[in-house]
């Protein structure tokens, strides 16, 4: 027989619960996860996080292409006249330049081998010693493009002239720190001035912000109305479909190219070709190189961005296929019972769409609409190859290209850079807060 | 015969393909033959609207039932033949005194004929089982559907296929040809295959292509290897095992790779130039995986996390270790998911230009991207360029097209980046 008082202790026992911290499985578990994400994080740290920090270092640096090279100290070793006989004199001559046009080079120590036949001439330079056969110069600090001969005279022995030596076949060395303006401490936010002044810098984002919403919504709309089309069966239809991918699979080098010689104003443009022949205009279109045009509709005049236009078209074209994917799969995924039961409601196919298909694929549509628009403010490649930024298609990204490399100013593109970073940083977060939880 | 709203949607339908086509089949017309087809729209639209009302009044137009494919036939001869009569009426003086018929005349004809055969079989489709009298909005929209999907897939096509075309065919073509008419188009089939294959001849022999081609294969195919071997390993931790820290990464993964290269560009040709990895294949066999390893973790942590963990679990229990378990079970089972990502991988590698643009300056090591740009000077003739353009282009459309299944499913898995 139980008794209350037993059953009292039963239930003072602590409940079962989960052990506290990990157990050896668990730590074994643990290191074994870390084993294997370690190399993925080492590359990605390497490749894409450092390069990031970098860059908000290098736009503090006024620091240009030309300074990638360290400043070294470059020489040329002679010995003039040459000795003939015993008791000449001659000098030995070093000339020094400081190859780099603005970073110094500090501590420059020349050391090179004495030949034995030779005797020193007079008093050597103060700043070098002769120990034996070996030379040494404590030259000091050259200032960027600083050049100096150092000379010391020399007079041949009887061994040199038995065996003579030329100085030139032993190199000097020259040790020292060259100053990188990479590594240094100096700090400037003359990058960031040059950027932001001006109305350069905002008509160079009005033009991105352009580009990236019309891109991105048109690449949408298009892969919509290419979805719908294939969203039936026909015989062929799996061929269609593959088709419709090549703008996207097929190199950007390739249909860029073809693409400005389609466009192109000159005697060779295919479609300024047609569009003469036809009639439809006089003169030739410049797609890619022409800024604006007016155009006048009601009576309201505007500049209708000519370039930007084309870009942006190109933009859609490369890219409706990618949205087409997506909305094609999902709308894969919807059963045609809805549809169905709303035929039998007598719903016509256009209120199908409305109140079924587009209620359906909101969520995706929001997917990609925030993914393409980060990848579309990203892109650089296809308006490079189209215009190379000219005729009023310079975006940020091209600007980050124009200003480092073009301008040959790494600083002021990596300040650019910095500014994508964080409207691309702004916008992440944006997505993290209202993307669905993994259902892509 | 009652004539309500949908013989007039008929006559603009009819007027509608009639425009499209004609436009089409014209320029497609100059493309191929290189003659001029100056097309009249204004009585392509006319003899479109013709044959559309002629094919709605037609016989067996009762509610529903199948119109047989001969009243659209007879609809479209109607139309040619109205069109062609109208074409000569109006330019009755261009016409050649003697009568005969010139090449160019042949052409308008051919022109018209395809453009007819293809727009009765358009309105046919888009006014299958409507007779001429009034519709419900219902069935107005469904035509309305029809010629939507219509005009989209003549819209898609031609805009789809327009490029490669040219591509192709311009790189065929000589230099002369090209100069005397940029709209000829056409392939001369009198003269040798050889000649027209120039381009190509001389890309692989003075432009050293052949290069090119082994060196964005070596690229590519190196970087699938080693995007494999980081990303496997990676994906099935974050995707199977329990540690501190899992949740930040797998959400970073997603954050990681929408960072530009652009971005990435400065710092690494900085650091690359004072490491002297920058003018070498080596640098970009570096660089291409680590942008291409967030992806490609990305879309194996989807696959995983699709498994059922029981099978690893069964496993687990007969003996085998987590690595055995990997190698035994995971991965043949993720045998589809490897394909793809490997295909959408190289896909990424081969097309790849930034990186190959900013950090090659040395011919001998050019990968294709930067071998094509490099044609692109105003002393390189264009078919040059053209025929560049179409060897880094074939290898991806032939492994795409191969392995479509494969790729489709790695692009919609992983095309969030582009």
């Amino acid at each position: 027989m139980i008794t209350p008082g037993r059953a009292n202790q039963s239930r003072q026992l602590p409940a079962a619960r989960p052990p506290k911290g990990r157990g050896p499985l668990g730590r074994g578990e643990m290191r074994l996860a870390y084993t294997m994400v370690l190399p993925t994080l080492l590359i990605v740290m390497a490749i894409v996080l450092l390069p990031l920090a970098a860059n908000f270092w290098i736009s503090f640096k006024p620091v240009e292409l030309g300074d990638l090279r360290a400043p070294t100290i470059l020489f040329n070793e002679r010995i003039r006249p040459a000795p003939q006989a015993v008791g000449d004199s001659a000098e030995i001559s070093y000339r020094l330049r400081n190859t780099s046009k603005r970073g110094e080079f500090a501590d420059a120590v020349l050391t090179d081998s004495f030949p034995a036949g030779l005797t020193i001439d007079g008093t050597l330079d103060s700043r070098c010693t002769l120990q034996g056969e070996s030379l040494s110069c404590n030259l000091g600090t050259y200032e960027p493009l600083q050049r100096e001969t150092l000379t010391i005279g020399v007079i041949a022995t009887q061994a040199y002239v038995d065996e003579p030596i030329n100085p030139r076949d032993s190199k000097p060395v020259i040790t020292g720190k060259g100053d990188s303006i990479l590594t240094n401490s100096v700090f400037s936010l003359k990058n960031y001035r040059k950027v932001f002044s001006g109305s350069e810098f905002w008509k160079v984002l009005r033009v991105s912000l352009y580009y990236t919403v019309f891109g991105t919504v048109g690449a949408i709309v298009f892969g919509l109305f290419a979805a719908q089309l294939l969203n039936t069966t026909f015989p062929g239809r799996g061929i269609v479909r593959g088709f419709y991918l090549f703008p996207y699979v097929a190199p950007v080098i390739a249909v860029a190219f073809a693409w400005v010689l389609i466009l192109d104003a000159g005697p060779g443009g295919t479609l300024n070709a047609i569009l003469m022949k036809i009639g439809a205009t006089d003169g030739p279109i410049n797609f890619l190189g022409r800024r604006a045009t007016p155009v006048s509709v009601f009576g309201f005049t505007f500049n209708f961005p000519v370039a930007l236009t084309t870009v942006i078209s190109f933009e859609v074209w490369r890219y409706f296929p990618l949205s087409f994917l997506f909305i094609l799969a999902r709308m894969q995924s919807v059963s045609s019972d809805t549809y169905e039961a709303a035929e039998m409601d007598g719903a016509t196919p256009l209120q199908q769409f409305r109140y079924i298909s587009l209620p359906q694929l909101a969520g995706i549509l929001a997917v990609i609409f925030l993914l393409r628009f980060i990848w579309t403010f990203n892109k650089f490649d296809d308006i490079f190859l189209l215009t190379g930024g000219a005729a009023g298609t310079r975006t940020l990204t091209v600007d980050i290209y124009e200003q480092a490399f073009a301008v040959s100013n790494l600083g002021a593109g990596a300040a650019v850079a910095v500014v994508v970073f964080f409207v691309l940083l702004i916008s992440a977060l944006f997505i993290f807060k209202f993307s669905p939880d993994d259902d892509g | 015969m009652r004539v309500g709203n949908t013989f007039f949607i008929a006559l603009a339908i009819g007027a509608l393909w009639g425009l499209i086509y004609i436009v089409v089949f014209s320029v497609l017309a100059m493309l191929i033959s290189g003659d001029t087809v100056v097309p009249d729209v204004g009585i392509s639209m006319l003899s479109g609207a013709g044959g559309g009302a002629v094919y709605v009044l037609g016989p067996g137009r009762v509610g529903g039932r199948y119109r047989g494919g001969y009243w659209a036939a007879t609809s479209g001869a109607v139309a040619l033949i109205a069109y062609v009569v109208l074409y000569y009426w109006v330019r009755s003086g261009s016409i050649s005194d003697n009568g005969s018929v010139n090449t160019s005349d042949n052409l308008v004809f051919l022109t018209a004929l395809v453009t007819f055969a293809v727009a009765s079989l358009s309105w046919h489709l888009c006014l299958d089982g409507m007779d001429s009298g009034s519709q419900a909005r219902y069935q107005l929209e469904v035509i309305l559907i029809r010629v939507l999907k219509g005009i989209g897939f003549v819209f898609f096509s031609v805009v789809v296929a327009l490029p490669f075309y040219i591509m192709v065919m311009t790189s065929l073509k000589s230099q002369q040809s090209l100069l005397s008419n940029p709209l000829d188009l056409s392939i001369d089939f009198s003269k040798p295959l050889a000649e027209h294959l120039r381009s190509y001849k001389e890309l692989f022999t003075k432009y050293q292509f052949g290069y090119f081609l082994l060196n964005s294969a070596v690229v590519s195919v190196a970087t699938v290897i080693i995007t494999l071997l980081f990303a496997i390993p990676g994906a099935y931790a974050v995707s199977r095992l329990r540690f501190p820290g899992k949740n930040v990464l797998s959400k970073s993964i997603l954050l990681i790779y929408m960072v530009p290269a652009i971005v990435l560009v400065i710092p690494l040709y900085t650091v690359f130039s004072q490491l002297g990895l920058r003018n070498t294949l080596l640098g970009l066999i570096i660089v291409y995986p680590a942008t291409t390893i967030p992806v490609a973790v990305y879309m194996f942590q989807g696959y995983f996390r699709g498994l059922p963990y029981e099978l690893e679990e069964a496993g687990l229990m007969d003996g085998l270790s987590r690595i055995g378990t990997i190698l035994k079970i995971t991965l043949p089972l993720s045998l589809p998911a490897i394909a793809s990502v490997s295909l959408y991988i190289f896909m990424i590698a081969w097309n790849e230009f930034l990186f190959a643009f900013m950090f090659l300056d040395d011919p001998a090591i050019f990968t294709l991207s930067r071998g094509v740009q490099s044609l692109n000077s105003s002393e390189i003739p264009r078919q040059h360029l053209m025929a560049g353009a179409v060897i880094a282009t074939v290898p991806v459309l032939v492994l795409f097209l191969w392995f479509e299944k494969f790729l489709v499913a790695g692009l919609t898995a992983g095309s969030v980046k582009g």
